[in-house]
């Protein structure tokens, strides 16, 4: 091309003028990209009702956020997958053997009510996975309490048991103490808790994508490398939950990290950025607020299991943790 | 004299593609005159200069034709000698009016032009403080960085001691590389601006602040101030945007931080120029030369020549193209200035000033596009803010037209550095946002101001 002298119509636009390339649907990617570890996991212990339910889940929510958008007259967002990771996640946090009806109205009811109704991607004050969990707990309490025992398509037929959470829950407090053996880890003296490597692995009845802790922590560590999220929530969520196991008794306290969704939960449900806070100082508050609600649900509560109950709890106080851990300026006394 | 590593790291920052090769070894070139110049009453930060001389008149290079006026204000003199064309509203590169003094330079037939003005040369090391102060104002200094600041008021802080004068060369504006070649090629010059700022300040150790990306520009200061008597210290900066800003830089070099505003670096006893503005000051003592020229980095990947160009002030953006080969591919945006603080462009008939540091001409594929997408939350701009401010917090509140909930968000204290902007995923124009309640603060505060002046009168 001939070297032009001139031109003279620009666009105007204030500075800066270059940006980072980092767009919300990177992110978005990113987490997913992070699930697929413990995705994988959960279909391999719990077989094709874990994919089914998986491909349900994520397919409903992007039709619904499709769908949605149009009925609101707005620009559709499913683009930004975040329809996509709402549906895994929705999909992780449920029992493989839910019938599928149940998770399409789980997710119609994640996108729809949780958060198009509040203006979509960035407005909603709660996660809306976990949302769906709890209005699918409350309507659907059998089958949402209902678990396929790991590696159950290898035997003959389907055998449903009960998570070690319930295990747990079933003792009484002067049991729980009395079980509490140095060599517990090891020898899995409670009844219906398994052994640590099997605890590690995920080999034990839970939800999809919460039992394998290796596969979540692979994950994580993606996660941070990508600084998708940073350590503050995970750290204070898992360290409240052990210090509070220790200081409770009863199983040790590493089981009560390893199972039920403390692992899910805090890398990828409390660090949700919509719904948690934005400072340093906030999402120490914030983690610390999950595992203590959790460790109270799990220890006083009805519930065996608390940790979607606890975020959404923190969820709720989120504004409040962002007023009061507002940043102070550089050079404000 | 030696060079040591900054111990400080302020917090957040970004690390925007510099782009810096376009033109880091081009050496600066000296631009010939153009036809027309337009030399704005408004070069620099507060009330622009009087215009001195009408359509008609003939002046010469170095005449005075605006005069400074009010205490934050500097003079401006004509780059070459013509005859005025006009005196007129111009288009400013921030996208303001101001007066400009159109001069034509080419003389008619047989029409002789006057000869340039100079002011008497004085030595700096027999010449008095008070001597060097008054030739560093009447030369129309102002600083060179960016902002543009009258050099005279900062270097006669009145009752306040400067303990430490800090030069900046980091140079952290992408594309920018006009300090760097001033660094490789003028480090005497200057050199002898900080001793005669030294002089002017009282004795005070020096610090200079160099990214780590610059090891020739290290090398080259190191050399010229080799022998410099006195607490000298070259400090080496990590490259991290925004370390030009005089806040971060007083931080990265010396560990103090200044408080907020209103208050000035003086106040922590500093005062922070920068290197071209050095350079400008030797040029004005030691050879009585007003500041009417400056290095200007022309580049970006539409122009043919990315090169460091030598031109008067009042270059129209045209010829400043013209001379750097005109542009190779069709450019989406112009750019005065660096990409993470200039100003867009709307036409090139805008003339360049004594702040002018570069001009950018990005191709459609370099251009972004901010589409503020709701906020998610996600805490980047929090991160990325170097004032720790909250401009995710601030954004909203200016969106929904709060602007008393931004002001309490401190809204005031934003540097507009574009950080938060450059690192937001849902491409938010945090900075404008910011920058909107500024000004709408500062004109509440205006009209309150006259308010209360008005009220005065009434009562008397």
């Amino acid at each position: 091309m001939k070297p032009k002298e001139t031109q003279d119509r620009f666009i105007l636009s204030s500075s800066p003028h270059a940006h980072g390339r980092c767009s919300v649907s990177r992110i978005m990617l990113d987490v997913i990209i992070a699930l697929l570890p413990t995705t994988a996991a959960g279909i391999w212990f719990f077989g094709m009702p874990a994919l089914w339910t998986v491909l349900v889940c994520v397919s409903t929510c992007v039709l619904t956020e499709a769908v949605c958008r149009m009925a609101m007259g707005r620009e559709s967002t499913v683009g930004d997958f975040s329809a996509v990771l709402t549906g895994l996640l929705l999909a992780l946090n449920l029992p493989a053997g839910i019938p599928l009806w149940m998770a399409v109205a789980g997710s119609v009811f994640a996108i729809a009510v949780a958060k198009q109704v509040f203006g979509g991607l960035g407005m909603n004050p709660f996660n809306p996975a976990l949302s769906a969990r709890a209005f699918m707990l409350i309507s659907f309490t059998g089958p949402m309490t209902t678990w396929l025992k790991p590696l159950w398509w290898k035997g003959p037929e389907a055998v449903t048991t009960a998570t070690p959470l319930a295990a747990i829950k079933a003792l009484s407090g002067a049991d729980a103490v009395a079980c509490a053996s140095p060599h517990g880890l090891f020898g899995a003296p409670v009844a219906g808790v398994p052994g640590l490597w099997d605890l590690a692995i995920g080999n034990m009845p839970g939800c999809i994508g919460e039992v394998s802790a290796i596969a979540l922590a692979a994950g994580a560590a993606y996660l941070l490398w990508r600084r998708v999220i940073t350590w503050h929530i995970p750290f204070a969520f898992i360290a409240t939950v052990f210090v509070f196991g220790l200081v409770a008794g009863g199983v040790p306290a590493i089981v009560h990290v390893l199972t039920g969704g403390v692992m899910l939960g805090a890398f990828f449900m409390a660090t949700d950025y919509v719904t948690s806070p934005t400072t340093a100082k906030g999402k120490l508050v914030f983690g610390f607020g999950c595992g203590l609600v959790c460790m109270l649900i799990r220890r006083f509560g009805s519930y065996p299991e608390g940790c979607s109950f606890a975020i959404l709890v923190m969820n709720a106080i989120c504004p409040l943790i962002n007023r009061w851990t507002q940043p102070k300026p550089f050079g404000a006394k | 004299m030696k060079t040591v590593k900054s111990h400080f790291r302020f917090k957040g920052g970004v690390h925007p593609d510099y782009n810096k090769e376009l033109a880091r070894d081009k050496p600066v070139e000296r631009m010939p005159v153009a036809a027309e110049l337009c030399v704005s009453m408004s070069q620099h930060l507060g009330a622009p200069a009087k215009c001195l001389v009408k359509p008609g008149d003939k002046v010469a290079k170095g005449q005075k034709i605006g005069e400074k006026n009010g205490f934050i204000s500097a003079s401006v003199f004509s780059p070459a000698a013509g005859t005025v064309k006009a005196v007129e509203k111009r288009l400013t590169p921030s996208g303001g009016m101001a007066d400009a003094v159109v001069i034509d330079t080419v003389p008619a037939e047989g029409e002789t032009l006057p000869e340039e003005i100079r002011f008497a040369p004085l030595d700096w090391k027999t010449a008095t403080r008070e001597e060097l102060l008054k030739r560093v104002e009447e030369a129309g200094i102002c600083g060179m960085g960016g902002a543009g600041f009258p050099t005279a008021v900062k270097l006669n802080p009145s009752g306040k001691r400067c303990e430490y004068l800090i030069i900046n060369g980091a140079e952290c504006e992408p594309y920018l590389t006009t300090d760097f070649r001033t660094m490789l090629e003028r480090a005497d010059r200057v050199r002898t601006g900080v001793e005669i700022m030294r002089k002017i300040l009282g004795e005070c150790a020096v610090r200079i602040a160099i990214e780590n990306n610059k090891p020739e520009a290290i090398a080259s200061v190191e050399k010229a101030f080799a022998d410099i008597a006195g607490n000298v210290e070259i400090v080496v900066l990590p490259t991290l945007y925004p370390h030009g800003s005089e806040k971060h830089q007083i931080y990265a070099t010396v560990g103090r931080v200044g408080p907020e505003p209103p208050a000035l670096p003086i106040d922590v006893g500093c005062v922070v120029e920068n290197v071209g503005t050095a350079a400008a000051i030797a040029d004005a003592v030691e050879l009585g030369v007003p500041l009417t020229e400056r290095v200007t980095t022309v580049s970006g990947d539409a122009v043919a020549e990315p090169k460091n160009v030598l031109a008067p002030t009042g270059t129209k953006y045209r010829d400043l193209l013209a001379f750097c080969g005109g542009l190779k591919e069709p450019a989406a945006k112009a750019i005065s200035g660096g990409t993470m603080m200039g100003f867009a462009v709307s036409n090139l008939d805008i003339a360049t000033t004594k702040t002018t540091s570069g001009l950018l001409f990005l191709t459609k594929k370099r251009v972004f596009q901010y589409g503020s997408q709701p906020c998610i939350n996600c805490g980047r701009c929090l991160r990325a803010c170097p004032m720790n401010l909250n401009p995710s917090e601030i954004s909203k509140a200016v969106e929904s037209d709060d602007i008393k909930a931004a002001e309490a968000a401190h809204v005031m204290d934003c540097i507009e550095c574009g950080s938060c902007s450059f690192g937001c995923p849902s491409y938010r124009t945090l900075t404008q946002l910011c920058r909107r309640a500024k000004a709408s603060i500062r004109a509440r505060m205006a009209a309150e101001k006259a308010k209360a002046a008005e009220a005065a009168k009434a009562a008397k």
